[in-house]
């Protein structure tokens, strides 16, 4: 697992093809990760023009610079453009650079699939965007897109909406497999499962989430559609339809979502936590576990996000607990996190900076979610401020953090270049601060009542709201420093080892850096 | 057949199970709310026997109409309320008129509340999920039967059985087009 594998070995195959065919026919798993990554970066930037739309709307009070309905639309696509664009292709396309490269397999099992998993995103958002050309505008319905706001009361581009929604469903579940079936055929020998790295483990069991809930999903907007243009009623009270039934069915799927969008987080700070603490990990058996009760759990608590619907007390009850229970498994693995870096020799890298930021701030997100999760408190707090900040800690310094310590961890491997390290603690400062300026506010605004998705707001919400723009102002600008980070180190820097950090484990560490293009073309054996 | 193959069969079936698991959840939810009277669901017309020797006590039901918007119909039960007592058999009769100048089909959706005496409800004649169409100007009475069960929980001291009437006349005709 120590000797880095000779690249000469792969002479006799081709090299990347020229040009934009590369990109466009590939079936390599390090281009379709890059391409998964980049698209996801455009999107991020997309989704944050929105976000800034929204904030200098809400600098001030009053209807300050767009109309009521266009402050709808940049809503709801900042939501569905981050969660369906930036988050989980980003967690893709690190799934197709690293797993094989962890697992020591040669590439996915389906590298046809996997390019057109990738290209169809592109396609689908290309739909959903071109929605703000049309008449009528965009989705404006939230990215919950309750129905009846998305029937009977949605623009008539729904059904562009629609498609675009079943096309991300197609990618999303078509790279679910691709993984699953790589991750449990193609381990190189003497990979058991429990010597897998955690990144693996936690992408294992994102894709059977992925595999359970994206087609009830699609059976949601499906349902959506007939009701819309074939006379239907199943969310139509007229017909003895019921649109609270929609929203079980958006939350059955909504909630394995959040977990879809943070568990290969976990996996990726495991790593660098230990790397960085230069320890193994603290308990791998007890974070395996606690990935899979989490995964498991996320069935059957999805009514929380509903408690002011009208449930039975019986309801209430049972969804409480249940979305309390889950603080169990998610404590054991801060409690691991906290004791890998107990007593380990830490220096402060950039990724190992995120990482930490990561469990500090994700278990403030966490903790907001207890809060949420006590029923009879959640009638307060049920569509304010304090849910937007709740849902923002665990996805931006949770999901987010992840993501971008994990593109500073693996970057070296991929550009074969260091990132400038000052540069990127700068970014990791400016971000650690803005990220908190934006988002920690919103809870006392939340308490005080302020609702969530007015693009107006009482006067005493007024300085609070300036500070919050003014943070996510900062926070923006931010993120374009990390793009010239990772140029920066695509076209220059110190040159990387292949092991890249010291004493970093895993296989992807045994291959020079930056990755040839063809790896473990002879599976390596693991001990 | 090669492992990777059949993982794949396997994952793909499973997709397609959740697809029809999706659908299933529409089904699975009405007979989980009528088990629980969950949103004051109500089934359709019911008889049911009861043996000879209950108690029988003092219940006072409302009776409320409700136009869903933009819907122009006159609609009004003759009773707003009756002491009733659980165990006999009442009938009230509601009238749908439609003032307008053109043809429409509206539709009654039921709903008692509270809803943990909703599955205590039981209509023996309804009008309910029924599709009505009437003519301009054309007025109709129909009447709803019920007996309250016995078994109502005392705690429960009024019932309320709500109408909302709803204007289908679009998605009628949607629905037969593409018939």
């Amino acid at each position: 697992m120590s000797a880095v594998i000779d690249s000469h070995s792969d002479d006799h195959h081709h090299g990347p093809a020229k040009g934009i065919t590369r990109w466009l026919y590939t079936t390599n798993h390090k281009d379709i990760g890059t391409l998964y990554l980049w698209f996801s970066f455009l999107m991020l930037f997309l989704g944050g023009a929105m976000a800034m739309v929204i904030r200098a709307e809400l600098f001030e009070p009053g209807s300050q610079i767009v109309s009521p309905e266009f402050y709808n639309q940049m809503l709801t696509n900042h939501g569905l453009i981050m969660v369906f664009g930036a988050v989980m292709p980003a967690f893709v396309g690190l799934a197709n650079w690293i797993i094989p490269m962890q697992i020591g397999a040669p590439d996915m099992a389906l590298p046809r699939m996997n390019n057109l998993s990738f290209w169809i995103l592109p396609v689908a958002f290309g739909i959903l965007i071109s929605t703000f050309f049309m008449e009528g505008g965009g989705p404006n319905f939230g990215w919950t897109f309750y129905a009846p706001l998305s029937t009977t009361y949605a623009p008539p581009t729904v059904t562009f909406f629609i498609f675009a929604v079943h096309i991300m469903g197609a990618s999303s579940i078509m790279g679910s497999i691709n993984i699953i079936t790589t991750i449990l055929n193609m381990r190189a020998p003497g990979m058991t499962f429990m010597k897998m790295p955690l990144f693996t483990w936690t992408w294992l069991i994102t894709a059977y989430l992925l595999i359970a809930v994206m087609p009830v999903l699609a059976g949601a907007v499906t349902m959506m559609l007939m009701d819309i243009h074939f006379g239907t009623s199943f969310f139509n009270a007229a017909g003895g339809g019921d649109p609270v039934l929609f929203q079980h069915i958006f939350w059955f799927f909504g909630h394995p979502e959040v977990y879809i969008m943070i568990l290969p987080a976990f996996g990726i700070v495991s790593h660098i936590i230990e790397t960085f603490s230069r320890k193994p990990i603290f308990g791998y058996t007890s974070m395996v576990y606690a990935i899979a009760s989490i995964a498991i759990l996320s069935f059957i608590v999805w009514a929380h996000h509903m408690f002011t619907v009208g449930m039975p007390i019986a309801g209430e009850l049972f969804f409480m607990y249940t979305t309390m229970l889950i603080a169990i498994p998610t404590g054991v693995k801060v409690f691991n996190w906290l004791s890998t870096m107990f007593k380990g020799s830490i220096s402060f890298e950039t990724p190992m900076l995120f990482s930490i930021a990561f469990v500090a701030l994700f278990t403030i997100g966490g903790l907001s979610g207890l809060m949420l999760a006590i029923a009879p408190a959640d009638f307060q707090y049920h569509d304010t401020y304090f849910v937007v900040a709740h849902f923002h800690y665990v996805l931006v310094p949770g999901a987010i953090f992840g993501i971008i310590a994990g593109v500073y961890y693996w970057l070296p491997k991929w550009t074969g270049n260091m990132y400038d390290e000052v540069l990127g603690k700068t970014h990791f400062w400016m971000s650690f601060i803005s990220v908190n300026i934006t988002f920690f506010p919103m809870h006392f605004v939340g308490l005080a009542g302020m609702p969530r998705r007015i693009p107006d707001y009482a006067l005493q919400f007024a300085d609070f709201n300036m500070v919050i723009s003014i943070g996510a102002f900062i926070f923006g600008l931010t993120q374009l420093l990390f793009l010239f980070i990772i140029l920066k180190s695509i076209f220059a820097g110190k040159q990387a080892t292949s092991e890249v950090w010291e004493g970093a484990k895993g296989l992807e560490w045994t291959v020079a850096s930056p990755a040839p293009y063809h790896t473990f073309e002879t599976p390596p054996e693991v001990k | 057949m090669k492992a990777a193959t059949k993982t794949n069969l396997k994952l793909v079936s499973l997709v397609l199970g959740m697809f029809c698991f999706g659908f299933a959840l529409v089904p699975i939810y009405d007979v989980f709310c009528e088990i629980t009277g969950l949103n004051g669901k109500v089934s359709g017309p019911t008889i049911t026997q009861y043996d000879e020797n209950f108690d029988s006590r003092e219940i006072k039901i409302l009776f409320i109409t409700k136009n869903n918007e933009n819907m122009a119909w006159n609609f009004t039960s003759e009773k707003r309320t009756l002491d009733a007592e659980t165990g006999t058999a009442y009938t009230v009769d509601y009238t749908f008129e439609n003032p307008t100048d053109y043809p429409m089909v509206a539709q009654a959706i039921p709903s008692v509340s509270p809803g943990k005496g909703a599955q205590y409800f039981h209509k023996t004649e309804c009008f309910c999920f029924e599709e009505q169409l009437l003519q301009p100007g054309e007025k109709l009475t129909m009447p709803v039967r019920f007996i309250i069960d016995p078994d109502l929980p005392d705690d429960v001291p009024v019932l309320t059985l709500g109408y909302t009437l709803f204007d289908i006349t679009e998605s009628h005709i949607k629905l037969q087009a593409s018939n």
